[in-house]
C-alpha cells in the first residue's frame, strides 16, 4: 500500500519559510494571500496489505523520525 | 580523562573540537563512528558541529537514530557528561536528551559570526571556569539556530537555572535569546556556538579554551 504523510508546523511556530513565501506572492501582486505555511509532504511504498497495518506502520515511522513533536503535527492518509 | 567524539556523516568540527580536548588534556580524544554500536570507555562525551546527513528531513533527525547514540544515550542517562556543539545540540534535541527543537533562523539567513554571550549559570560543571554574567566570545555558523520550545518548557528551564548561555544580541530568533542550555540532570548541555574555534589567540581568542578548561576539570 501507499502512504502519503504530510507534515505541517504547529500553530504557533514560527515559519521564517512561508513568510518568505508570503512576501514573494505579494511581490508578484498576489494580493491577501496570508497565513502562508510551508510543510513537506513524505510519499513510501508499505509491504502491509490492509489499511489498519499500513496505517500503524506509518504511524510508528512518524513518532519515531519523520515528524518531531515538539514542533510539527503530522497527517497519514492511506492510498490503495 | 578520557573523551569522545562521536563522528557522523558530514560533522565537520569534529576535528576541531579534538584540538580543543587535546590541548585542555594533552591527549588525543577517541574518535568514534556513529555507525558503531559501542563506545570505548569514556567519561566526557562530544557531539561535534557540521551538517549530518546533509541537515535532511530535520537537522539532526538521522543522526540522533545513528547506532553510537543508543549508547550515548544509556551512557547521558547514567551521568557521564555530554556536551553537543551546533549540529550536536540539534541532535540532543532531536534524540530526547534535551527539551525543545531549532527551527530555521528567524531572518532566514545563514549567520556566521562571533557573537558574544553572557553566562547565566556558573554553578554547572560546564561553565564552572566562568564567572555569572561573565561575558565570552564564540562564534555560531548555523541555519537552523533559532531555539524553540513551549512556554511550559521555557520556564522550567528559566526557574531551574539550565540556560547556561544567552545571546547578547540575538542572531536567529531564539527564545529567550538561549544559546546553550543543560537538561535537568546537569550532565548534558547543548550549545549553537563554537568554543572550539575560540583556542588561541590566532583564532581570535581563548574564550573557548576557558571553556574546554572548565568542563574538563569540572568533570574530572
Amino acid at each position: 500500500m501507499k502512504a502519503k504523510i504530510t507534515i505541517t508546523l504547529k500553530n504557533g511556530v514560527l515559519d521564517p519559510q512561508g513568510k518568505a513565501i508570503e512576501g514573494a506572492l505579494s511581490g508578484l501582486g498576489f494580493d491577501g494571500a496570508s497565513d502562508v505555511r510551508q510543510g513537506k509532504v513524505i510519499e513510501l511504498k508499505l509491504s502491509e496489505t490492509d489499511e489498519p497495518s499500513a496505517r500503524a506502520k506509518a504511524e510508528e515511522m512518524c513518532k519515531r523520525l519523520l515528524a518531531n513533536p515538539v514542533m510539527e503535527n503530522y497527517a497519514i492518509e492511506i492510498l490503495a | 580523562m578520557k573523551p569522545a567524539v562521536i563522528v557522523f556523516p558530514a560533522s565537520n568540527c569534529d576535528r576541531d573540537v579534538a584540538v580543543a580536548l587535546e590541548q585542555a588534556t594533552g591527549k588525543a580524544p577517541a574518535m568514534v563512528w556513529h555507525g558503531d554500536s559501542d563506545l570505548p570507555e569514556t567519561d566526557f562525551i562530544v557531539l561535534p558541529g557540521g551538517f549530518s546527513y546533509g541537515d535532511y528531513l530535520r537537522s539532526g533527525a538521522m543522526a540522533a537514530k545513528s547506532p553510537i547514540m543508543k549508547s550515548v544515550i544509556d551512557k547521558a542517562n547514567a551521568g557521564t557528561p555530554v556536551l553537543g556543539i551546533c549540529n550536536g545540540f540539534q541532535i540532543l534535541c532531536e534524540s530526547g536528551l534535551l527539551p525543545g527543537a531549532l527551527l530555521r533562523n528567524k531572518s532566514l539567513n545563514f549567520v556566521c559570526r562571533t557573537v558574544t554571550l553572557r553566562v547565566e549559570n556558573s554553578q554547572s560543571m560546564f561553565t564552572s571556569g566562568f564567572e555569572n554574567g561573565q561575558f565570552v566570545n564564540y562564534p555560531v555558523a548555523h541555519h537552523d539556530g533559532n531555539y524553540f520550545a513551549d512556554d511550559e518548557t521555557l520556564d522550567r528551564l528559566e526557574s531551574d537555572g539550565r540556560i547556561a548561555f544567552r545571546y547578547v544580541d540575538n542572531p536567529n530568533g531564539s527564545a529567550h535569546d538561549i544559546a546553550g542550555v543543560i537538561n535537568d540532570a546537569g550532565n548534558v548541555l547543548g550549545m549553537m556556538p563554537h568554543p572550539e574555534r575560540m583556542i588561541s589567540p590566532l583564532l581570535g581568542g581563548m574564550d573557548g579554551a576557558a571553556f574546554f578548561k572548565g568542563v574538563l576539570d569540572a568533570a574530572a
